[in-house]
This record gives structure tokens, sequence and C-alpha cells, in this order.
């Protein structure tokens, strides 16, 4: 296939800038690509013509010397970023056709910024789940499959479509969205670069929320590098989303210096589960040889509330969700179903329009926040992420990063997980803290499991320290010198 | 703590979404296996823990008392699922 989308996001846009190929031939390949991966099921949405418009503007900006930072890269968009006249469905039935008016701050900061859009990806319905098995349209193949198994593997999730669109060479990077481990888990699984950001880096604003105390936008992409470059235009203050932060966004590529001399990598105890797989501890253990030759300290550290974050998320994020997700009426937008009363069409609405994930979910949060369980559930669970917020304080007075696991296992298939949803839920253990706490944290494909799977680490930094979570992922990226490519790959 | 069939139906009727007959006590379960899984949380004392709303302290910006933003009817009412005359439309609430 072209070796135009095996080009990494850089490579790309420095070959634009060059001319050595033009926006146009770049993005043709991709939208092939694009059609060519059409097993995966990884888009809801492909924009074809979109794209084609998109880069003539760029090929005009480039021959006219007004070539943006991202001048003509083709992306995909997670189908939970509102885009302007072009269908957003959240995975989920109850948005029917839904045609948002406006774009999100953070996909429209992409264009702006000269991005050329190829469609929208599957995902977990509003993004509950980590294997994209509960979208309404279809789940999602992971690129990847173990070794002499024939069987397709889950993408993980909930950012599962944008991961494998990533892996499969149809784009050259991403958005996702995180709100306990949906773009990190998904990178692991599919073997690419996914980073959430610190709580309040990327605005909210125009994407569909499930636990808005929770969920952050951040990209995927096949290096570090290349995260870091589509994070620097995601990233930035917004008025329009109350809990954006006001800081400057830093140049995150220049962060990329190789260098973590003198570094202190916490280590944390807590981490090491019981029944965690040989392969995941031996990756952990590469992970901190490879850190400490580069010069890194590497320091035992604790964080003890650790067991509790996975029973704190799952009150804290259905009782956020119960709330966000009552817009969903069939009154203004979406889908209708008709009923006697409006009481009646609310409910049957409702009851239609969402899956069997998403219904338990507002159920758990309708029932934490009711009268009578509010103390006992979301008043504790609030209480117990004050705690996991604390764990990471302490630890962050010795250490400059934390080195994990991304998550406990490789990429499963369909069925092996999804019976009981505790079991699936077991899946972001490693992931979940960091959101509760509002820490950056990103996964980094460092190996293969012994049946030819890809495995990740993650590196998670203090609050708006992005720079250090970047400059030591980049150490593990060139120490891993992960160059596997899925045999699914365009 | 155990949920039983009648305890779902008032949550389902809370949350306005309806459950299929059948599929009660399936849900049940399930919901009944997530809350005994939360409930590891008593385990833990947090008798003088504040409770954690947000992740960056932070006060909510103010601005002017100003109009920023309207007169796109056309726009709000897009996606209406029924509209008529620049107004949504529901079934009769009012007797």
């Amino acid at each position: 296939m072209s070796a135009l989308t095996d080009l990494t996001l850089a490579e790309a846009r420095d070959g634009l800038k060059a001319k050595k190929f033009s926006a146009a031939e770049l993005t043709d390949a991709h939208v092939k690509a694009v059609e060519a991966a059409r097993p995966l099921n990884a888009y809801i949405t492909e924009t074809p013509e979109l794209a084609k418009k998109l880069a003539a503007e760029s090929d005009a900006r480039i021959a006219s010397g007004d070539a943006r930072a991202l001048e003509g890269v083709p992306l995909a968009i997670k189908d939970l970023f509102c885009t302007e006249n072009v269908r957003t469905t959240a995975a989920s039935k109850i948005l029917g056709n839904f045609i948002p008016q406006y774009e999100s701050t953070v996909s429209g900061k992409l264009l702006a910024a000269g991005a050329v859009s190829v469609g929208k990806t599957n995902l977990d319905e509003f993004a509950m789940g980590s294997s994209n098995a509960t979208s309404a349209f279809g789940a999602v193949a992971n690129p990847w499959k173990r070794k002499g198994d024939n069987r397709p593997l889950v993408p993980g999730g909930s950012s599962g479509g944008s991961a494998a669109a990533v892996a499969a060479r149809t784009c050259l990077g991403a958005t996702g969205t995180d709100t306990g481990g949906s773009i990190r888990q998904p990178a692991a699984f599919c073997g690419i670069v996914g980073i959430k950001p610190t709580y309040g880096r990327c605005s909210r604003w125009g994407i569909v929320a499930f636990a808005s105390s929770l969920d952050q936008a951040g990209p995927f992409a096949r290096t570090v590098r290349d995260t870091a470059i589509l994070l620097r235009e995601m990233a930035g203050f917004d008025a329009k989303d109350s809990t954006s932060v006001e800081k400057a966004v830093p140049d995150f590529e220049k962060a990329l210096t190789g260098d973590v001399r003198g570094l202190r990598i916490g280590i944390p105890k807590e981490y090491r589960m019981d029944g965690m797989s040989r392969e995941i501890e031996d990756l952990w253990a590469k992970g901190i040889a490879w850190l400490k030759d580069a010069g890194a300290t590497p320091v035992d550290i604790s964080l003890p509330h650790t067991k509790y974050a996975l029973p704190a998320y799952y009150i804290i994020a259905p009782a956020e969700a119960s709330s966000n997700l009552a817009r969903y009426d069939g009154i203004r937008y979406g889908l209708r179903v008709p009923g006697e009363s409006i009481d009646d069409l609310y409910e049957n609405t409702r009851g239609a329009g969402f899956g069997a994930e998403v219904r338990r979910r507002v159920m758990i949060g309708t029932y934490v926040l009711s009268a009578g369980y509010y103390d006992a559930y979301y008043l504790k669970a609030q209480k117990v992420r004050s705690l996991i917020a604390r764990d990471f304080e302490e630890a962050y007075k010795k250490v400059d990063a934390i080195l994990t696991p991304t998550a406990p296992s490789a990429a499963f298939a369909l069925g092996e997980k999804s019976d009981d949803p505790i079991t699936m839920y077991l899946n972001d253990v490693f992931t979940v803290s960091v959101n509760l706490a509002g820490l950056p944290g990103i996964s980094v494909p460092a190996g293969l499991s012994s049946d030819g799977l890809p495995l990740g680490l993650q590196v998670i930094g203090r609050p708006f320290d992005e720079e250090t979570v970047f400059r030591v992922a980049g150490v593990v990226e060139s120490q891993a010198k992960f160059t596997a490519k899925p045999d699914g790959a365009a | 703590m155990s949920l039983d069939k009648a305890t779902v139906a008032r949550i389902a009727r809370l949350a306005r979404i309806k459950v299929p007959a059948g599929e009660e006590d399936a849900l049940a379960a399930d919901l009944s296996r997530i809350l005994a899984f939360v409930e590891q949380l008593n385990e833990l004392d947090c008798t003088d823990v504040p409770p954690m709303t947000s992740s960056e302290a932070m006060k909510l910006r103010r601005r002017a008392d100003e109009v920023t933003d309207g007169g796109i009817p056309e726009k709000v009412l897009a996606n209406a699922p029924e509209a008529r005359d620049g107004y949504f439309t529901v079934p009769k609430v009012v007797e």
C-alpha cells in the first residue's frame, strides 16, 4: 500500500512543507485507506468529500506560503465531538440523525490549524465501555490479531474506533476522550500512543458529556512526538467551558529532549495486583530499567487508596452521567418515540434509545443520587476521591512522574469478558485514578505479548506538567523500539 | 445492597427509562452486583475528609450580564423531532 499512509504525522507535516507531495495526494491515500479498512468498522461516518475540500484549501495555503501548524494533515474525529453539519451520534440510537449546528472547540481548533478530517470514529455508546462493544453502530475490530488465531479482538474503549483507525493507518492521528481510561487503554490495545492531558487543559465545549468532572479530550497518534504536536493545537483556554483552565499552552514538541537524567520516577507498589500477568509485570520491569539506563532514578512509592478508585469511579461517573443524559428526552433533538402523555414519551424514547450499558449506568447514577442514598454513596465517593488525589500529591513530593502498566491485559476477544459488567470495569484499574485526580497520563506501546499483541506502559505526571510526561514517554518509546505493525494495517 | 424488582421499577421511573417486562430481574441482578462492588468504599473511614467536587480548585469565572448569543431559531430547531411555527411540539400536557 501507499507509503503516504505509513508516514508519521511529523514526517507528513514536513513533507507537505517541502512540497514532496500535496495535501490532495496525502488525503487521497488516507481516504482510500479508510475505505479499505471498512471491515474494522472503525468509522461511523466517513467524510471523503469534506476531506478533499479541506485538502484543496490546504494546497492553496501551502502554495501561497500561509500553511498552518497542521496544514493538510488527515485526522479522524471521535464521534463524540460535535461537528458542524456532520452527523454526530455518540454511537447511540438516541441521537438519531443529529446534525450539529456548531463545531466543538477542540475539533474546531484542529480545523483552524489546517487539519483535514476524514471521518467520525466509532466508540462505546456515550463513551461508556472498555471494548467498543456497546456501540449502537456495531463493535470495532482491532487491526491486531493473536498469532495463529483469526478471531477478531476488541480495540479497547471507549475511543476504540479512533485507536483502530490510527493503528490501521487510515489517518495520521485522531481525537479521543478519556473519562476513566478511554484514550490510554485503547492506545495500549492497538499499539499506538494516546495521552489524556490534565483536566481543564482541553475545552469540553461541544463534546457530548458523559461525566463532566472527569471527561477530558486528548490525541492518538503513532508516535509520542505526533501526540505532542496534536495536543498543542487541541489545548487552550476556552471561555465556553467553565472548567477550562487559563494557562499558556507550551510547545510540547520541544519537551522531547530525550534527557531524563536526574528525574525521579515513582513505581507504585499498589499497582502490582494479585493475579497480574507475568508479561505485564516483565514489561513494567523493562520500562523501569530503560529509564534507569537513561539516567532517571526509580523510586518506590505508595498510592494506598488505589483499590478504591474503581468503586469511587463507578459512583461518581454514573451519577454525573445520569444528570448529563437527562437532556435526551425526545423533545429538542434526536430520537422520539411517541407516547400517550409527555412522561410516556420520555420513558419510551429513553427506553428505546439507550443501550444496555448506558441504561445500567444512568440507573445506578439515579439510585446513588436519590433521596436517602446520596450521602451513603455519592458523598462518600467524593470523599474517597479526595483521598486518591492526596495519594498523588504526597507521591509528587518525592517523584517527578510515575510509571505503571496501562492495562492489566492485552486486547481480548469479543465475549471473553463482557458477561459481567464488573469484569469489564477492571480494564481501567490502572487508568481510572488519574481521571479522579485530574492528572495527565500517556500510554506508550512498549512491547508485544507472547501471542503477538501490543502492550502499553503509562506515564503519569503532575497537574499541567504534560511536558515531563512527554519527555519520559519519549525515552520509553525510544528504548522500547516498538516497530511492530498489525497485519490488518493498510 | 441487593435490589428487588420493585426498587428497579422505582429507579427506572425516576430515570424516565422504560424497562421492558421480563428484563427487570436481569437488570436487578446487574445493578446489585455493581452496588456490591462500589460498597467496598465502606471499608474506609472518611469522617474528616472533605468531598472533592473538582480536580482543579477554581472559582467560576464571571462575565458581564449581557446577551452574547441568540437570534438563531432555525438552528435551535434544526434537529427537532417535531416543530411547528418556530416551536418544539410535545403531546398535550395541560388539559
